[in-house]
């Protein structure tokens, strides 16, 4: 059976769900707008066009200056790859309709614009979870293509562009390419972690994850070290398509890389409660709160993020006990709390994303030394394993240790400290991730990402006058 | 353009032999800073400055540069963005000219306020356009304490600093929007080549010192910095003196 559902019947997502940080409102028509990441740091001037067509897209394509232009979605990639100073930048959260359903295959045709959280909204009625979820609902099909996204499930079920049946590209000569890992493998995985370089995706099929509830067993047990975190992860990842790691970043000693560990697996109809069993598929996350553009710069410092570390440590349980989670607790902590990249006040905040490979793992245990030592506060820190590369020229994924820091810019010291980690990661056969980078070097990148020469072979084929760039694409010379 | 920590890609230096300009081109250069042009007059200290940069792995061009010669500021300074794009512009050149000499030969006095503020006025009036269309970027103009108030030992250095000082402030509001930012730094007496074999002023500052505040005033945005810092607190106060109390002052600094 496949239907085509009702487009007016599909929640739309909040207005103000939609914004990345943009300091002025949008039109359909080009205004002239300061952007930025979600980190909030280094904003550029550009020219915002928010199309409602494949046509006005095309139109903004064969009429993008000389700064060339860039597709941007919900803005939550936390450095520069959606902004693009001087030139032009498509706001894409308008090509938001879900073109069609195939609930026997488990499809969807989606448009670039269309958000996670939509697509779980309309799916999961039916039975079907977006095949990967990052910590944020409040992204787009387009921008997790471009980025190749991944989850908790990564070594479970890969990266996002690796449920993507096929897409719809533009290229910059106006011509529109179905793009399928078989019949174009090249431009495929060129434009799969692309990072919007490519082209600009009109529609994407995606291939749906079927669940029988909307909410999932959960392990929480509580780890003294680091050394108890990975040995966890690694007994259990095979157990569990979820799995994450939460460090208390500033515990150094004995207790260094201490934290909990949360495994888990969709419940089945059978695990739910009475209560919840007359509406298995129930989802209807709200955010809890905003956060006012009121805090001062510094409110994130060493001594209240060890207070929060310390409570978050405590209050997870010794013993590992199943319990329920919703979809929006379990995956999406953070949005139940709107704009919360403002809690870092104007001077904003990065975070900074390295894998390396399993056998590296001294050179994660002297990163999570070093960071402690020096007293460095990240609000999340965050260990996951991944599992076998993603074949995107510039995926990020590859197979090991991925850990993930939030740091204030204003953390002293943190320069310094961040380039040490690079050289500690780009010797240990690792990498950063370009959806989070804000600050790498175009040599690191260019060591950390083999595959980037094929990558700008295939681009240069297809972009061969450079429409396609960002302050991102810039800054590393991709 | 900057990074998430404020660190600088590429840096256009206008006046790129001062010491001002070559220590702080030093300083970003350790830092993250690979493409540097020196804009300035072709002398063996520009080469030197260029050569030393290099050996700290920057990529450095110079490019022929004169403050004076207004008409040729546009077609000088605006290919030079074609290139690709420019974080920084530093605005650093300057002369202090020879007050008691200047004011006997008023020729010589308007040269000084040709470097100083009508070559500064051109010039910068040329890099704003190439950093709007660039959609951001920083513009540092190098202003002085001696803009603050006119004395009787530096008042045509001062006033030339003046008009640029207040110059750069509103073209800097008038750049908001824009992504481009403006920041006038405003040192104290700094021991250079250019104050040699003059008697040192309470407070003096060197070139690394200017180079740090530049730097430091970079990574937060500010758009007025005071080198020393403590400077912008004595000024709050100097402002408002009396004219004959804040000549007694004067008097007695000497």
């Amino acid at each position: 059976m496949a239907t085509d559902l009702e487009v007016a019947a599909l929640p739309q997502p909040r207005r103000e769900q939609l914004t990345g940080s943009m300091e002025q409102g949008r039109t359909s028509r080009g205004r002239t707008t300061k952007l930025s990441g979600w980190g909030r740091t280094s904003p550029t001037v550009a020219e915002v066009l928010r199309p409602r067509s494949r046509e006005e897209i095309a139109e903004a394509v064969a009429g993008a200056g000389p700064r060339g232009l860039v597709a941007r979605g919900l803005g939550r990639s936390y450095g520069d790859p959606a902004q693009n100073g001087g030139g032009l930048v498509l706001e894409l959260t308008g090509m938001n309709r879900i073109l069609h359903v195939d609930l026997d295959r488990g499809l969807v045709v989606v448009e670039p614009g269309v958000s996670l959280q939509q697509l779980m909204r309309a799916m999961l009625p039916f039975g079907y979870f977006v095949p990967v979820t990052p910590g944020t609902r409040y992204v787009t099909v387009g921008g997790a293509i471009a980025c190749d996204i991944h989850g908790k499930s990564h070594h479970a079920d890969g990266s996002f562009a690796q449920h993507v049946e096929s897409m719809d590209l533009l290229l910059a000569d106006g011509t529109v390419r179905t793009l399928t890992p078989e019949s174009e493998p090249e431009l495929f995985w060129a434009t799969a972690g692309g990072m919007g370089l490519t082209g600009i995706v009109l529609r994407a099929t995606l291939r749906m994850m079927p669940v029988e509830t909307s909410r999932i067993m959960v392990e929480t047990k509580r780890v003294a070290d680091l050394d108890q975190a990975m040995e966890r992860m690694a007994e259990t990842d095979a157990d569990y398509r979820f799995s994450v790691a939460s460090l208390d970043n500033l515990a150094t000693g004995p207790a260094l890389g201490r934290g909990w560990v949360e495994s888990g697996n969709f419940a089945t109809r059978d695990q739910l409660p009475a209560k919840f069993r007359a509406e298995p598929l129930a989802f209807s996350p709200k955010p809890l709160a905003t956060v006012p553009d009121v805090f001062p710069n510094g409110l994130l410092n060493r001594r209240t993020i060890r207070l929060m570390n310390e409570a978050n440590f405590r209050r997870a349980p010794k013993t590992s006990r199943p319990h329920l989670a919703t979809i929006g607790g379990f995956f999406h902590p953070l949005d139940a709390i709107h704009d919360w990249n403002r809690v870092y006040g104007g001077a904003g905040f990065l975070q900074y994303q390295f894998v390396v490979p399993f056998d590296a793992a001294a050179t994660l245990r002297r990163i999570v030394e070093r960071v402690a030592v020096q007293g460095a506060p990240s609000f999340v820190t965050v260990l996951k394993r991944f599992g076998p590369a993603s074949p995107g020229y510039l995926s990020f994924p590859t197979e090991g240790w991925t850990l993930t820091y939030d740091f204030p810019t204003g953390t002293p010291g943190l320069p310094g400290l961040l380039r040490w980690m690079d050289g500690q990661v780009l010797e240990a056969g690792g990498r950063l991730y370009l959806a989070k980078d804000s600050r790498m070097s175009a040599t690191d990148l260019a060591a950390m990402y083999p595959r980037l020469e094929a990558f700008r072979k295939v681009r240069a084929e297809v972009d061969p006058h450079g429409v396609f760039v960002s302050d991102q694409s810039r800054r590393l010379s991709l | 353009m900057k990074d998430s920590l404020g660190s600088v890609q590429s840096l256009l230096v206008l006046g790129g032999s001062s010491d001002i300009a070559l220590a702080t081109a030093r300083k970003l250069a350790q830092d993250k800073t690979k493409r540097i042009i020196l804009a300035a007059r072709p002398s063996e200290r520009l080469d030197a400055g260029a050569d030393l940069l290099r050996g700290l792995g920057a990529d450095v061009r110079t490019v022929p540069f004169d403050a004076r010669d207004f008409e040729s500021h546009e077609k000088t300074l605006a290919p030079l963005f074609e290139e690709g794009d420019i974080d920084v512009v530093l605005l650093a050149f300057g002369v202090l000219g020879e007050q008691e000499k200047d004011e006997r030969d008023p020729l010589s006095a308007a040269e000084v306020v040709q470097t100083n503020f009508v070559g500064a006025v051109t010039s910068s009036l040329v890099v704003a356009e190439g950093l709007k269309k660039q959609g951001h970027g920083s513009l540092v103009v190098l202003s002085s304490v001696a803009a603050e108030r006119g004395r009787k030992d530096n008042f045509i250095y001062g006033s030339s600093k003046a008009g640029l000082d207040t110059f750069a402030q509103g073209l800097g509001d008038s750049l908001q929007g824009t992504g481009v930012h403006v920041m006038v730094v405003r040192p104290g007496f700094v021991e250079s080549k250019m104050t040699a074999g003059r008697p040192k002023a309470p407070m003096s500052t060197t070139p690394e010192a200017v180079a740090e505040g530049i730097i430091e005033g970079l990574r937060k945005d500010a758009e007025l910095v005071w080198v020393p810092a403590q400077l912008r607190y004595v000024f709050s106060g100097l402002r408002h003196l009396p004219r004959p109390a804040f000549r007694k002052v004067v008097e007695k600094q000497r």
